[in-house]
This record gives structure tokens, C-alpha cells and sequence, in this order.
């Protein structure tokens, strides 16, 4: 799932302040549970606008922001109440911001910064686990990414900073390698540091990312 | 500018007792000073140059360790692998070769939250071992992309290690594959714990690998407890902390203490590098036996 969460209302206030009339755009995925972009988010929102003495033209909740034809689809339903906005409000991670503002000429606002690919611990709690790198080590590292959760994503075991099994960065946080290598042990395995990881192919990663799945081969 | 051997090389492979020291480049252009302060080294058979060090930055160790080589004082640059991609660092390592820069010692680097840039991106586009699997393609005539080298570097290349990180046999796995790439001395993080040092050359020994224990000369009490609070991987124990606060001169309490550490070092290992941080006169008292 995508974790994001709601700029602050100072930095919404200046985004707004131009503008007089609001379309107001919601995600029923991941930010509807990430509690930054549901229904309850867009009402609310609606309320500080009018609080501020701003018109609101109306709003609409998104299945999946991230769909772009669907973003259109849902874009033309709404259409009188969109082109009668200034400006088009979205409570969606960065995919979904972008949907949208490829559907349609009107301007567009941001309302939320995307953080992470988040696994949930439970709610309001995420942990990033996966980076998405194009690469993958996991089967070697007891299923546990160095890549995402050393932050300095090092191959070849920790850095000098380990401190009683703890990382530099963050004390509270367990050092990633000393979790792949107590793990490695409980399983009698060597994995990963039976050889030395080369330099990462990068380059598996491309920037922007496009895929097209590949039908009828398997 | 003549290209000379590694006198560090030389040193460690006859056996002798060597002496590094470091010095770090100015927050700025003005390098008077620690010009002044590297030939004020004494005793000591090659200066590190800090890169960015504690993610702070300073003006390029390259430049300022191609002018100390330029005084003819011998270097050992440091480069991290915190601000530079695989393509940079390569470059760089050519850039250094050619202004006859020899011995290295290769980093990760400390984060880039540390220092006085914490929304820097971090780049670690290689750890410290794939650096060193760099530098030794490097000394055979290629570089990463497998492409010849009109001109090949002969650099040094050592590494860095923290002999009292536990878990130990995560931590030795590391300096294991670090020697199969290609590192040909240790310089390891400052050491206040004898036991622990010993333990960690009794495994390092065999390996044949020299390993220059780090001394830094603790000025107070207060700086005791800023390393532990502040610098990952270093640990200052209780009983040295309480040496310093009862000290009536805590800087010769620290000369005595870093002493100490030489005299470890002396028993089991083949060197010292010492951190003096802008103390560099008290260096004769603490390698006086």
C-alpha cells in the first residue's frame, strides 16, 4: 500500500488561498486507509473550505486514484461540477494526483505527500519494508530487504555503526544485517554471506517505471 | 610531481611499528591552517585526509591531500561511498592516482543525517566492500564496466573496521570479505577496550592483514560523553569517563589514557592511528613509550 499522509493545514492554507471555488478529489484505496484521502477526509476538508468562505462545486471519491482511465471516466461524470472549479482539490497519493491532472485541463492541487510502499502493522502504524528496487534479494536474505531497511541499503553486512546489534541512524531501530544474520543462523543456513554481493544493477530500475505484462508465455 | 611508493606499504609490510595520524580539510577555502597543522605531524608515516567526515561538509580531500603529496608529506586519502555514485568514485580514484595520492582508505561512510546536511540525499551506490572489488579492477587495468585504463592506478588500499561491534561474527564476516577484496591494512574506529582489542587480533591475525588501532586523544570528560552520544561505534567506558571528570589536567589524563592504547597496540598489533583533533603537539607523549 502506498502511505501518505495530509500536508499541513498551514501549507494547504497557502495552496488554497488563491483560489475561490474547489472540486474536491478523494482515493478509495490506500489513502482511504491511511485515513489521509477517504470519505471522511474530503468532508472534512469540504468543511475547512467553507469555513474559509470557499464554494466547493462538489466531490467524488475515486475507487482507485492510481486507474488513469477510470480517474477520466469518473472525471466526465462529475464534469459540470469539475469545469465550474478553479481548481481541482486531490486528496491521492502522487499516482493519483497525476491521473487526474493527465484527465483533464484544469489545474490541479496536491493535498497529500506519498511516503512509502508501507506494510501495516495495524491501523496507523506502517513499517516500509520493500523500496522496489528491480532486483530482488530477498531468497537469499531470510526474507529480509538490506536495501529498504538498512538505511544505507549495504550488501555485504553492516556498517561500522552497529552498536549492540542496533543501527546508527536510529538506536531504537535493530540493525537490518543483525536480523538477516540471526535469522540466516536460526534456519542453518548461510545465504547471502556465503558469497560477496557485487554492485547492485541499478539499472534494473528504471526511472519512470513502465511495464507491460507479458501475456501467453507461461 | 614525482610518484613514489607507499611509504605506508613499505613500513608495514618490513614489520615496523607505524603511525598514521588524520587531519581534516577547512569548511571553506582557506587551508593555511591545516596545512600548518599536517607538518606539524611528527613521527607519523602517512596523514588520513576526512572525507566529509561525520557527514559534515568540508572542502574536497582529494585537493587538500594532492597538495600535502605536493609538500611531499604522504597521504592516506579517505573516500566514502555516502556522496558519490560508482561512476564519481572511480573518477576520483583516477583524479587521486594521478596526483600521486597511493594509499586509500575505502569507506561506507557515515549517514548523511549526522551532519550538518541531513536532507542530503545519501547515495551508497556501492558499500565499502564493492569499493574496495572497485579499486583492486581498478589496479588490474579495468574499471567497473570492464573497460581498459589508459594508465593504471597502483594505490594501497585499506579499510576500516569497528573490532568491538557485536554481534562479532557478523561484524569479522564483513572484515573477511573486505581482505578478499583487496584490503591490505585496517585502520580500525578509536579503541578504549583492551579485551575487546585483543579478542578481535586473535581472529585478525591470521589473516595477515596489519591493523593500525585507533587512539583518539580524549580532551575532557565532557568530549568522552559527546563520543558516546554522538559517534556511532565508539564506546567510552564508564571507568576512562571517570578518570577524565577527576582528573586535575584531563588533557594529560587523556594523553596518559590514549598512552595506554598505544602500549596495546604495541604488544599486539602493527600500528596506531592516532585522532588528536587540533592537539597534534601532545603526539610525542603518547607514542613515548
Amino acid at each position: 500500500m502506498i502511505i501518505s499522509e495530509q500536508k499541513p493545514l498551514a501549507e494547504l492554507g497557502e495552496m488554497v488561498a488563491p483560489f475561490q471555488r474547489f472540486f474536491l478529489i478523494g482515493c478509495g484505496a490506500c489513502a482511504t486507509v491511511c485515513k489521509s484521502g477517504g470519505e471522511e477526509q474530503v468532508f472534512l476538508l469540504q468543511e475547512w473550505l467553507t469555513e474559509q468562505d470557499k464554494e466547493v462545486t462538489g466531490s467524488m471519491v475515486i475507487d482507485e486514484a492510481c486507474h488513469l482511465l477510470r480517474a477520466g471516466r469518473d472525471l466526465r461524470h462529475h464534469q459540470a461540477a469539475v469545469y465550474e472549479a478553479d481548481v481541482l482539490l486531490v486528496l491521492a497519493c502522487g499516482g493519483g494526483v497525476q491521473s487526474i491532472s493527465s484527465q483533464t485541463e484544469q489545474r490541479v492541487i496536491g493535498g497529500l505527500n506519498s511516503l512509502f510502499l508501507g506494510n501495516v502493522r495495524r491501523f496507523g502504524q506502517y513499517e516500509e519494508r520493500c523500496s522496489l528496487c528491480g532486483d530482488c534479494l530477498l531468497n537469499e536474505t531470510a526474507g529480509i530487504c538490506p536495501v529498504t531497511r538498512c538505511p544505507k541499503g549495504l550488501l555485504n553486512g553492516p556498517c561500522g555503526g552497529m552498536q549492540d546489534g542496533s543501527c546508527e541512524v536510529d538506536p531504537d531501530l535493530e540493525c537490518a544485517w543483525r536480523l538477516i544474520y540471526e535469522r540466516l543462523q536460526r534456519q542453518k543456513r548461510s545465504g547471502v554471506f556465503a558469497r560477496r554481493v557485487p554492485a547492485k544493477a541499478w539499472g534494473r530500475r528504471r526511472r519512470p517505471g513502465r511495464h507491460r505484462l507479458k501475456t501467453g508465455e507461461h | 610531481m614525482t610518484v613514489v611508493g607507499s611509504r605506508l606499504a613499505k613500513q608495514l609490510s618490513a614489520g615496523h611499528f607505524t603511525v598514521t595520524a588524520e587531519v581534516a580539510p577547512p569548511r571553506g577555502t582557506d587551508v593555511a591552517g591545516v596545512l600548518e597543522q599536517a607538518r606539524r605531524l611528527q613521527g607519523v608515516t602517512a596523514i588520513n585526509v576526512t572525507d566529509n567526515q561525520g557527514a559534515n561538509m568540508r572542502l574536497s580531500a582529494l585537493a587538500l591531500a594532492a597538495m600535502l603529496q605536493a609538500e611531499g608529506l604522504e597521504t592516506v586519502l579517505q573516500m566514502t561511498c555516502r556522496d558519490r555514485n560508482r561512476m564519481a568514485l572511480q573518477s576520483d580514484l583516477l583524479g587521486a592516482a594521478a596526483f600521486g595520492i597511493r594509499n586509500l582508505l575505502l569507506l561506507s561512510g557515515d549517514h548523511a543525517r549526522f551532519g550538518d546536511h541531513p536532507d542530503a540525499r545519501s547515495v551508497f551506490d556501492l558499500d565499502s566492500v564493492q569499493l574496495l572489488d572497485m579499486v583492486t579492477e581498478l589496479m588490474d587495468g579495468r574499471n567497473m564496466a570492464g573497460k581498459p585504463l589508459q594508465g593504471v592506478p597502483d594505490f594501497f588500499p585499506g579499510a576500516a573496521v569497528n573490532p568491538l561491534a557485536e554481534p562479532f561474527e557478523l561484524m569479522f564476516q564483513k572484515v573477511r570479505k573486505k581482505v578478499d577484496c583487496g584490503a591490505r591494512f585496517f585502520q580500525t574506529q578509536a579503541v578504549f577496550d583492551r579485551a575487546g582489542l585483543e579478542r578481535f587480533n586473535s581472529e585478525a591475525k591470521p589473516l595477515g592483514v596489519p591493523v593500525l588501532v585507533g587512539v583518539l586523544l580524549l580532551r575532557n570528560a565532557a568530549m568522552a560523553r559527546f563520543v558516546n552520544a554522538n559517534i556511532p561505534g565508539v564506546k567510552v567506558p564508564k571507568q576512562i569517563v571517570s578518570r577524565l571528570e577527576k582528573a586535575g589536567d584531563p588533557l594529560a589524563e587523556g594523553v596518559a589514557i590514549a598512552r595506554e592504547v598505544v602500549s596495546w597496540a604495541r604488544c599486539h598489533c602493527q600500528g596506531v592511528h592516532l585522532m588528536t583533533l587540533g592537539h597534534e603537539d601532545r603526539i610525542p607523549a603518547i607514542l613515548s613509550s
